[in-house]
């Protein structure tokens, strides 16, 4: 399987503090991939890098064999990466359906793909009029999601997303991860739950202070919790 | 003159001064949120509104509306340029950096100033309007001028309005405003956003000097006091607040013209400046404005 996205040896800081260490990771096309590690590890930075809004030091990140690092962090986006940050950031004056529309405006997408957002997410339906930081902390963390997709990524880099979410809806949000992945999307997936995220990864990579540790199949550590226990404390 | 007529009279002027007032702070308002900038050169670029708009003026004889016609489009395009340029050359290279952008402002407004006077000189100059038409009410006559000026910043305002709410790029612009960091993750490219407000800031106080400019003359230190009026307006409005900027525009407009003809115009000033000091201590984010998160 090819790389959909490779991160090759950066290097970031903020001012004087160097915070990733030469991290390297592979996203393979079509697959869920998974980056645990423990609080302050860098892995909001390592997202961060990838979309251009935290400056790359020095190695390279390549999407489909062509250079991210370099370009301004609004053409990033444009290549089809779509983003929930951490805390779900979301434009909260603006109301639901403005917030949607941003996310439309990205690569130009138009009714279809509102329509295919809103039927995975239809609460956000009856609110399109609500301002968004009125919104439930759920329903928050559904329009980050939602505005993301409106890209229609074939990348996408979740930050925490089950945050906040009752059982239920991890659980539909998993669905429309496994749905993605069918349809050829990639995803990189931060996730302090464990259990939530080695339910939905193919692969996860473990980072330690700004450093590469093991990258390794679920499957391995669906038996056997060392790793996990190592590099997470649980 | 009776008391009512008197008020009515008192009551124009202080519209006129508000509706001036609103463009210009509008103007500063808007940079103010989606930049969270102080631009203290904002008072130069309403002078140079009025200087260019004097210039242009005077390049067409004829009838007085010809010439008042190309400032009114020449003139905020000019001072918008030269904003864009201000943004690319200095505003940008600090980063946007909020202190290091008001000493910025302060040496452009410095410089703004001086080069005006190098060459346009110190005379305050009028710019003939563009029809010289008194109303007859039945107390007084009053300049129909005056009353298109309060129009025409009705309709600007009213513009500036539908544009911020129901075009793409005033969608744009307060995404920017909201989270410019998240804003760029989904393709806005942020600085050339807050070059496009720069400019549109620069050129509302353009356009608001090209309406006065008939009744009050161009002059190189024209910019002063309504800079600091502008700053009256933004606080006691509220951040970024347009409803907020409106009203209190047309609160300081309306108590200035009524105070000042009534009482003394030192009292209008007093009573602002206290309404500013009770706004910062008990609602500093302004009437209008929500607190910072
Ligand atoms: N803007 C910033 N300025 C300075 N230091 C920062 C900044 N953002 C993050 N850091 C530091 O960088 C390190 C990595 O932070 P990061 O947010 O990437 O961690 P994380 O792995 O996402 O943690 P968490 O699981 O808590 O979200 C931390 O030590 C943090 O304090
Ligand atoms: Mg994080």
């Amino acid at each position: 399987m090819s790389a959909a996205l490779l991160v090759d040896g950066i290097n970031c800081s903020y001012g004087d503090v160097q915070v990733l260490h030469g991290l390297s990771i592979e996203i393979r096309s079509g697959e869920v991939h998974c980056l645990l590690g423990r609080n302050g590890a860098g892995k909001t930075t390592a997202l961060r890098a990838i979309m251009g809004l935290v400056r790359v030091r020095s190695g390279k990140i390549t999407k489909d064999g062509m250079e991210l690092t370099g370009l301004p962090a609004h053409e990033v986006p444009k290549t089809g990466i779509g983003y929930v940050p951490q805390g779900r950031r979301l434009f909260t004056e603006l109301t639901v359906l403005e917030n949607l529309q941003i996310g439309l405006m990205t690569r130009g997408k138009g009714q279809t793909t509102t329509d295919e957002v809103l039927q995975l997410f239809p609460v956000l339906r009856e609110r399109l009029k609500q301002r968004s930081g009125t919104l439930s902390g759920g329903e928050q963390q559904m329009l980050a999601m939602a505005r993301a997709l409106c890209l229609e990524p074939d990348i996408l880099l979740l930050d925490e997303p089950t945050e906040g979410l009752q059982p239920s809806m991890i659980a539909r949000l998993r669905e429309a991860i496994l749905a993605l992945r069918d349809r050829g999307v990639s995803t990189l997936l931060v996730e302090q739950r464990v259990d939530a995220a080695l339910s939905v990864a193919d692969r996860v990579s473990f980072i330690e202070n700004g450093r590469n540790r093991e990258t390794v199949d679920v499957a391995l550590l669906r038996d056997d919790r060392t790793l996990v226990h190592r590099y997470v404390g649980v | 003159m009776a008391f009512g007529p008197y008020l009515l009279l008192a009551s124009l002027e202080g519209l006129v001064t508000a509706a001036v007032l609103a463009l210009m702070a509008l103007g500063l308002s808007l940079v103010f949120g989606v930049m969270r900038v102080v631009n203290v050169a904002h008072g130069e670029f309403y002078m140079l509104g009025a200087v260019i708009a004097w210039w242009s003026a005077s390049l067409i004889s004829g009838h007085p509306a010809l010439g008042f016609l190309l400032a009114l489009v020449v003139s905020p395009l000019i001072v918008a340029a030269i904003a864009l340029l201000s943004d690319r050359l200095v505003l940008r290279r600090l980063n946007y950096e909020p202190q290091a952008t008001i000493v910025a402002t302060i040496g452009l407004l410095y410089i703004i100033q001086q080069l005006a006077l190098t060459f346009y000189g110190p005379d305050a100059r009028p710019v003939q309007a563009p029809f010289d038409m008194r109303l007859a009410l039945p107390w007084f006559g009053y300049s129909a001028y005056k009353l298109a000026i309060i129009a025409a910043s009705i309709f600007l305002i009213i513009a500036t309005w539908i544009g911020l709410t129901r075009t793409k790029a005033g969608l744009v612009m307060r995404a920017t405003q909201s989270d410019p960091d998240t804003a760029q993750a989904f393709g806005i490219p942020v600085d050339r956003v807050y070059a496009v407000v720069f400019a549109l800031g620069a050129g509302m106080a353009a356009l608001a000097a090209v309406l006065i400019v008939p009744i009050q003359q161009a002059h190189y230190l024209m910019g002063q006091d309504p800079l600091l009026l502008s700053f009256v307006v933004v606080i006691i409005g509220g951040l970024g607040s347009l409803r907020g900027t409106v009203v209190a525009a047309l609160f300081i407009g309306l108590s200035d013209g009524i105070i000042s003809m009534f009482f003394s115009p030192t009292l209008a000033k007093m009573l602002a400046t206290l309404l500013v000091a009770l706004v910062l201590v008990f609602r500093p984010q302004g009437l209008f404005g929500t607190a910072a998160r």
